[in-house]
């Protein structure tokens, strides 16, 4: 995840299966875990916790796949270009 | 195993900012285990502290390294070659590794990573708790392997003092008093003589309080 938003990514998120429903048992529950640390760190490094994000789903639900990736499309546009892209942006053309 | 806990990303970021070139090196021991300072948490502190300084236009570099140890010089011989790429070495490894590097490379900076806390177990994951205090003469076995120098309060060495109640020590209503964990398991081992044998007064030579301590085996040694 913090690869993804070091090489630039404006937001990142994550998918897992219904709570209780994991195959691995406490996969999704580890993700969450994770998704959490990393929004920390984000928040600590001035990037931004609320661009990664995780949703909980099933694999049979495509429509509600479609429907989250609006979504979090629609709130990172919100949120505009993430600071570390500007910096690689800005970074390149001095180059 | 040694227990460390990360050092806030914050604090780091100020102690690394004076350095350009700089090296994050973790331990594959302890740390590791602890979650602390091991291959995981290098790559997540170099990927954080670039996406901090990138911001402001900084061209510092966070190279990434794992060892399998910093407290032995065979493992630190491993980046002979490499150190002086490096205006800084940040190490993820406990206080012995951080100083131990130091001795070794004599003129890099070091910057610890993680603040060393104490001598303990992995309860359960993401939870470890003090178990020793390496006071250098051992009294477990007369104690039914529960340790009245680290987990008693007041260290004292023949009972409970005053202030155990409910099993409970007085200073926090959530510690164990050792000593009731002692006389229960003493109790079960069917023990209890043991309970009745009035320990002296203990040789504090070989703690902390005696000065920085050394073992020497001359029987290993060549």
């Amino acid at each position: 995840m913090l690869r993804a938003f070091e090489k630039g990514a404006d937001g990142v998120f994550v998918v897992g299966c219904m709570e209780g429903d994991c195959h691995f048992k406490t996969g999704n529950f580890r993700a969450r875990k994770r998704v959490e640390q990393v929004a920390a760190i984000l928040d600590t490094v001035g990037v931004g916790g609320e661009r990664v994000r995780m949703y909980n789903l099933s694999s049979g639900e495509g429509p509600l796949f479609a429907q989250y990736a609006i979504e979090m499309d629609a709130h990172i546009r919100a949120l505009g270009p993430s600071p570390v892209r500007t910096a690689l942006e800005a970074q390149k053309t001095a180059a | 195993m040694i227990v460390a806990d990360k050092k806030p990303i914050e604090e780091i970021i100020e102690t690394v900012k004076a350095y350009d070139r700089i090296l994050v090196l973790g331990c594959n021991e302890c740390v590791t285990v602890c979650e602390a300072g091991g291959k995981k948490e290098v790559e997540v502190l170099a990927s954080a502290l670039r996406m901090h300084f990138i911001q402001e236009g900084s061209k510092k570099t966070f190279d990434e390294q794992t060892l399998e140890r910093q407290c032995d010089h065979e493992y630190l011989e491993e980046i002979r070659s490499v150190i002086d790429n490096y205006d800084a070495v940040l190490s993820l490894a406990c206080g012995v590794g951080v100083q131990f590097m130091a001795e070794k490379y004599h003129t890099t900076p070091l910057i610890p990573g993680v603040n060393t806390c104490f001598l303990g177990a992995t309860e359960k994951r993401g939870l470890w708790t003090e178990r020793c205090q390496a006071c250098g003469s051992c009294v477990l076995a007369h104690t039914a392997g529960i340790c009245p120098i680290s987990r008693c309060a007041k260290r004292v060495m023949n009972g409970p003092c005053g202030g155990s109640t409910g099993g409970k020590c007085e200073i926090d209503k959530d510690l164990d008093c050792a000593w009731q964990l002692i006389i229960d398991r003493l109790r079960d081992l069917d023990r209890m003589d043991d309970y009745e044998i009035v320990t002296p007064i203990k040789d504090w030579s070989t703690e902390r309080a005696g000065g920085p301590r050394t073992v020497a085996r001359e029987d290993v040694q060549v």
